[in-house]
């Protein structure tokens, strides 16, 4: 009796110690990042374009490229998903074949590694939709949009978040009274006036969770990237969508691996990883608040 | 129990009571719209229900073809990543670099283990260096026979593309995250699913949360400049970034999903096992070991399949982690150069069109294909028979 008691308890504390070291792991990667990025992290930094060969300076045209691929990204992704959300709940009976293979493409979808998407938005975007372009428009002549830039990137990022989307809008979906839908349609509203009035209004929540953990997803995610849009260091700003970008993630991987001093930088590198955690951060947090609200109002 | 029969029930029989109005659209019962269709077009004023008809129409129809979506962007996926990898496995490609073969230096190559004598063999190799300058040119294209060679030199005057070392690099690096995250996610999801008391709960999720929001390039970046540095003062290794570093880094990406999942699987075991145990006396330890846990196995294996999944897919943590040298061997402190970390580190760099691109893309479709068969398998074999075991008990 005694012995296993003892045993129970050895088995309840490991699992406690598995538990508890996640949570150290994560508070040892959050301090050593705060430790080494917080110094440089001022108002200039995030103003400032880099300078000096990107061993001084800010990482403001990094900041503005984020933000430019995750929009970009958002305005593609987001309608298709709740779109995309609304049929899976909403038109397609549960059983019916097509609505399982759609699903299980959206399970695939998630599942595909970031880099091969990558290798898509090159094949695909710029090549064959991009290359095409620039043969119907200017015969081949120049090259205006059969190469990376902003434009592909974000759609390549818009595929790669679409699953996120889906998931979350649907859960959003399931969560709308079934009595409110109900009443709709004894009212005499079709599918498509109870899908506009009570089905998206009531899911407005999810979606923007929805689309938020969609954006903190593009903006962590580098590897799409890598080949599909992101640049080194660009003197100017994007001013249209056909030009490259500096990305924040694309940038730390760049600033840690490629740059002239490595060593000499390394507080601009911190700073950087810093603000990319921020940001991801925030938005994690306001798409978990978002979801917990539309958890307990389904409860109600 | 109850409660769990309406609520299953329940929407079953909403949906049959929609179910001919669905069919109805869905199936194409045409009579009905094409009814519709003429009686718009032969009254001059159509009235606001007709009207409201066509935009249903139109609205189904549009939503339909953009759900379609995610299932056309999975075909072009093939058709793209596979398309351009095509012109390898055809052999109609023109070698990417011409005969420069008159560089004979053939020793130094080969990081340190004459990996290419003993995939040639013996005779094959005194052949190859009397006839350097014409198998030069042949070594350039990617062959069935230089595909399965031990060294990658995609770069050099006479690019080989042995995809041995980095097949062995990712095994290395997945192997190391799952060994590590495997125990670690499966264990804290029991912790949390049966023992945890409710702060503990709270205070666990959000952090596997920030754990799995935590974009691959900070855990990469964390790799690569603490983690790293620590470990080679513990381990002492020649290697500052080895296998193990980027296995070490990658567990901290598999561990949410394994946690995610199993946790899941676990808290779907029926309440009637719990009780049933709990009533012939067991403890709560031994109920969750001997009990929980084993109902639950089929979904742990998912976790674990999802996990690999994860793993051998991630690209920026062993970029930056695993010191990119492609290596071939069993030791998981040496530097290695995985599958993703070579397309994420050479796509940008090699000409369109060429040998050398046309193998990063025959990469990928590995990648592919490996990370769908595995989410295939945990979704449809997994699932169904976790599924036939519960339905099994509860009826």
């Amino acid at each position: 009796m005694k012995k296993s008691k003892v045993v129970g308890v050895g088995a309840v504390s490991i699992t406690g110690l598995a538990a508890f070291s996640i949570v150290l792991i994560v508070l040892v990667i959050m301090l050593d990042i705060i430790i080494g990025g917080h110094e440089r992290l001022t108002w200039e930094f995030l103003t400032q374009t880099p300078t000096e060969g990107m061993t001084e300076g800010g990482i403001f045209p990094a900041i503005v490229g984020t933000a430019l691929l995750v929009i970009i990204m958002s305005i593609a992704g987001v309608p298709v998903g709740t779109i995309t959300a609304i049929y899976l709940t909403e038109y397609a009976s549960e059983r019916s074949i097509l609505a399982r293979v759609i699903r299980f493409a959206v399970k695939t979808l998630a599942g595909v590694p970031a880099i091969v998407f990558g290798l898509f938005g090159l094949g695909f975007f710029i090549q064959f939709v991009g290359g095409g372009i620039d043969k119907v428009l200017t015969a081949g002549a120049t090259l205006k949009w059969g190469q990376p830039n902003l434009l592909w990137a974000s759609m390549t990022m818009a595929l790669l978040t679409l699953p996120v989307v889906i998931v979350s809008v649907e859960e959003a979906i399931k969560a709308v009274p079934r009595e409110l839908r109900e009443a709709s349609y004894a009212l005499g509203a079709t599918r498509w006036q109870t899908v506009r009035k009570i089905i998206i209004r009531g899911s407005m929540t999810g979606i923007l969770t929805g689309g938020i953990l969609a954006v903190s997803r593009g903006a962590g995610e580098v590897a799409p990237i890598l080949f599909t849009g992101g640049a080194y260091f660009l003197p100017r700003l994007p001013s249209s969508l056909s030009d490259q970008f500096m990305e924040l993630g694309y940038h730390i991987y760049i600033m840690t691996t490629q740059s002239v001093d490595v060593e000499a930088t390394r507080p601009i590198q911190y700073a950087t990883t810093l603000v990319l955690l921020l940001l991801t951060f925030m938005l994690n947090f306001s798409a978990i608040y978002l979801r917990h609200r539309v958890r307990a109002s389904r409860l109600r | 129990m109850n409660d769990l029969n309406t609520r299953v029930y329940l929407p079953t029989r909403a949906g049959s009571l929609e179910r001919p109005e669905t069919d109805s659209s869905a199936q194409g019962n045409l009579p009905q719209t094409k009814l519709l269709s003429r009686a718009t077009l032969r009254s001059p004023k159509p009235s606001l229900k007709k009207k409201l008809r066509l935009s249903e129409f139109l609205a189904e129809q549009i939503i339909r073809a953009v759900a379609f979506l995610s299932l056309a962007v999975i075909c072009l996926l093939f058709i793209f990543v596979f398309g351009e990898a095509i012109p390898i496995l055809t052999g109609e490609l023109s070698p990417g670099v011409a005969t420069s073969g008159t560089v004979e230096h053939e020793g130094p190559e080969t990081y340190g283990m004459p990996a290419d004598e003993m995939t040639a063999g013996p005779a094959e190799a005194g052949k190859a260096q009397s006839l350097s300058l014409e198998t030069s040119g042949h070594e350039g294209e990617a062959t069935w026979g230089s595909l399965t060679s031990r060294t990658w030199q995609p770069v050099s005057a006479e690019p080989k593309y042995g995809l041995v070392p980095l097949v062995s690099g990712t095994l290395r690096v997945t192997v190391v995250a799952v060994i590590i995250a495997g125990p670690i996610g499966i264990l804290a999801a029991i912790f949390t699913a049966v023992f945890a008391p409710r702060w503990a709960r709270e205070i666990l999720k959000p952090f596997i949360e920030i754990l799995a929001g935590f974009p691959s390039v900070v855990v990469g970046f964390f790799a690569l400049i603490t983690l790293a540095t620590v470990l080679q003062d513990f381990t002492g290794s020649t290697y500052r970034l080895n296998a193990f570093v980027g296995g070490l880094a990658l567990s901290l990406a598999v561990i949410p999903i394994v946690f995610t999942v199993t946790e899941d699987a676990l808290g779907n075991v029926p309440k009637e096992f719990t009780e049933a145990s709990l009533a012939l006396g067991a403890s709560r330890w031994q109920t969750a070991f001997f009990v929980i846990l084993p109902a639950a196995t089929p979904g742990v294996f998912a976790a674990l399949l999802l996990g690999i999944g994860r793993a051998f897919g991630e690209t920026m943590i062993v970029l930056m982690a695993t010191g990119n040298a492609a290596t071939f061997s069993g030791n998981i402190f040496e530097s290695v150069r995985t599958l993703t970390a070579t397309i994420g580190a050479e796509m940008a760099e090699v000409v369109f069109g060429e040998t050398h691109y046309s193998v990063l893309f025959l990469i990928g479709s590995l990648l592919f294909l490996f990370t769908f068969t595995l989410n295939a398998f945990a979704e449809f074999y997994v699932r169904g028979k976790l599924l036939k075991r519960f339905q099994g008990v509860s009826r």
